[in-house]
């Protein structure tokens, strides 16, 4: 049995909601770790469904196969982390947040924050066009250069 | 407190040597990487690499908040500064100690006041250690005083100078009145300020540094000296430990002032003490103290057995010394040559880029740190060291047979290499007589 990009997804959306950290599954030829990203846990970077899509760099925990890993890429421009922070995706906790997948973006527009000792830095779209995939977790350390969100830019 | 996993605050062949020790102690480490340094060596040997910054190292290894935050984000309970970069910066030591974080290090008190030379001075003449002689000229009759007691050759400085500017050399007492007297007039012009002092001239000084461990209570032991004469524009080139040549009591009064200016600070963790040697009048000065590890410190590890990062580790864990200095025993010669990136037919003008193939040497008694292999970058924005050979053998001359063996077997290509120096270095007859000055290497470049 092999796992198509929307069983993926699928699995990701139920970890998501579930009470658990962390998912190992092993099918034939298949072995999938998912690991709710960020925080302590040594191994890898956020995994989150579009950082398990980008190829190039596939957090060393993960293993997809490559023919599944392909259809999972969201389209898009990658707006990238400006510098090493803890990422929120809303103003404070519980607010809305910035953008969501759909949210139209202009160069201007707030995206997120990511903050380094306790100083918050704003991050901005810097293109215009429309958000296809929020690639960052909220409350996660992001790398300088880490996607954070995507987007389908603007004719 | 037990250190468990170790945010490396470094990159390049020193990351590399402290994610050694760490993975001996069952140590887990996180190294920062800056955007050019992602595919290195350490980033691959270490547990977890993070981005901190674009390659400029003003944005990346040099933002104290950002490699704090990083290490607590990441899990770390402590942090090992390396050489360069943040290591000899207070406020680092100072933000991580705030943050929690073990700072494998001085404290940030003792990094202030050995970095700062005018401290440096006063603390090495509180610990009754020799520095340079000199005095403050405040009239022609105190300078006539203060040279007959300093002793000729002098140095005529301007206190606004630098850098070599503003200098008269003075050889006899009868013309250091004239001197001041130009040297003022000159500095008044140049430099907006009349001011002048006096400082003994060392017209042959041999570069003799001790290595110090202290456990911050007032304990100190040292673990030998090194010698580091071999010097182009005060960048070191090959560094050897014993320091061949020197006297028994001024080699132990050396050792013993080393020891009594740690001791006086209550020195926490590995220092070294700088000196400079006057082989025309044997004696030492103080010349500054390194709050660091030191790039040399492998020759220092090879003639004592001891693991020098792992007693950084040790004594920032709370362990304290684990050695008395009888458990120091100096066994053998080393000495280590830096290979850097860089064309001694340029001037030695540094040649990073994409190293094509790297083939280091391996043999018995040798020793090789290093970051670079097949296809490694040597990227632009940091120091050109490429690796250290060292070479270890029961007297100097067999280190020099097996140095000169590995430096003919190392083969570096895509880059320019100043190993071709190196091997003239070991084939000179004044170097392999030993104890040669720090104006050889220029002496060596101008005689063609």
């Amino acid at each position: 049995m092999s796992l198509s990009a929307a069983d993926i997804q699928e699995i990701m959306r139920l970890v998501e909601a579930s009470g658990f950290d962390e998912l190992l599954l092993e099918t034939a030829g298949t072995k999938l770790t998912l690991r709710r990203g960020g925080a302590i846990p040594l191994a890898a970077p956020a995994v989150t469904p579009v950082a398990v899509a980008a190829p190039a760099q596939a957090p060393a925990g993960v293993v997809v196969p490559a023919p599944v890993a392909a259809p999972v890429v969201a389209d898009g421009t990658s707006v990238e982390s400006p510098m090493l922070g803890t990422f929120y995706r809303a103003p404070k906790p519980g607010a809305a947040p910035f953008v969501e997948v759909g949210s139209a973006v202009e160069a201007d527009t707030v995206i997120g924050i990511v903050e380094v000792m306790k100083l918050m830095n704003t991050v901005r779209a810097g293109v215009r066009g429309t958000v296809t995939a929020v690639v960052a977790r909220d409350g996660a350390l992001v790398e300088y250069g880490e996607t954070l969100i995507r987007v389908a830019v603007a004719e | 407190m037990a250190i468990r996993r170790v945010f490396i605050a470094n990159r390049g062949e020193i990351a590399v040597r402290i994610i050694r020790t760490c993975k001996q102690l069952g140590i887990e480490t996180v190294l920062a990487v800056s955007a050019a340094d992602r595919d290195s060596l350490p980033a691959r040997l270490a547990d977890r690499a993070v981005c901190v910054g674009p390659a400029r190292s003003s944005d990346s290894y040099l933002l104290v908040n950002t490699l704090v935050h990083a290490a607590l984000a990441t899990g770390c309970d402590a942090v090992h500064p390396g050489y360069g970069f943040l290591s000899e910066r207070a406020p680092f030591a100072r933000a991580c100690e705030q943050a929690g974080l073990v700072f494998i290090g001085p404290t940030p008190e003792q990094i202030e006041a050995v970095g700062d030379k005018l401290r440096a001075r006063s603390e090495a003449i509180a610990a009754e250690v020799p520095v340079v002689p000199g005095a403050t000229v405040d009239s022609v009759q105190d300078a006539l005083e203060a040279a007959t007691r300093i002793g000729t050759p002098l140095l005529v400085k301007a206190v606004g100078g630098g850098g070599g500017r503003g200098m008269k050399r003075v050889d006899a007492l009868d013309d250091v009145t004239s001197a001041i007297e130009l040297a003022s007039a000159e500095a008044a012009a140049a430099f907006g300020d009349a001011r002048v002092y006096l400082e003994r001239y060392v017209s042959r000084g041999r570069h003799v540094e001790l290595q110090v461990l202290g456990d911050g209570r007032g304990r100190v032991i040292h673990l030998g000296e090194r010698d580091c004469s071999v010097q182009r524009r005060y960048q070191k080139l090959i560094e050897e430990t014993p320091a061949v040549g020197l006297s028994a009591p001024l080699l132990a009064q050396l050792r013993e002032a080393g020891v009594r200016f740690a001791q006086r600070l209550h020195y926490r963790g590995a220092g070294t003490v700088e000196f400079l040697v006057d082989t025309e009048r044997d004696c030492f000065y103080f010349l500054e103290m390194n709050s660091r590890i030191q790039v040399e410190h492998p020759v220092t590890e090879a003639v004592t057995g001891v693991d020098l990062i792992a007693e950084q580790i040790a004594i920032a864990a709370g362990a304290g010394l684990r050695l008395q200095q009888d458990d120091v025993h100096f066994t053998g010669h080393a000495i280590e040559c830096r290979i850097n990136a860089e064309d001694p037919a340029r001037d030695f003008a540094p040649s990073p880029g994409r190293v094509r193939r790297a083939a280091w040497p391996v043999a018995a008694g040798l020793r090789v740190d290093t970051h670079i292999e097949d296809g490694a970058m040597v990227p632009p924005f940091y120091d050109s060291l490429m690796g250290k050979v060292i070479a270890y053998g029961a007297d100097r001359a067999a280190a020099v047979v097996v140095l000169q063996q590995a430096l003919a077997a190392t083969h570096i290509e895509g880059v320019a290499t100043n190993i071709s120096f190196h091997q003239r270095v070991l084939a000179d007859a004044e170097f392999r007589q030993g104890g040669i000055d720090t104006g050889y290497v220029a002496r060596l470049v101008a005689s063609g």
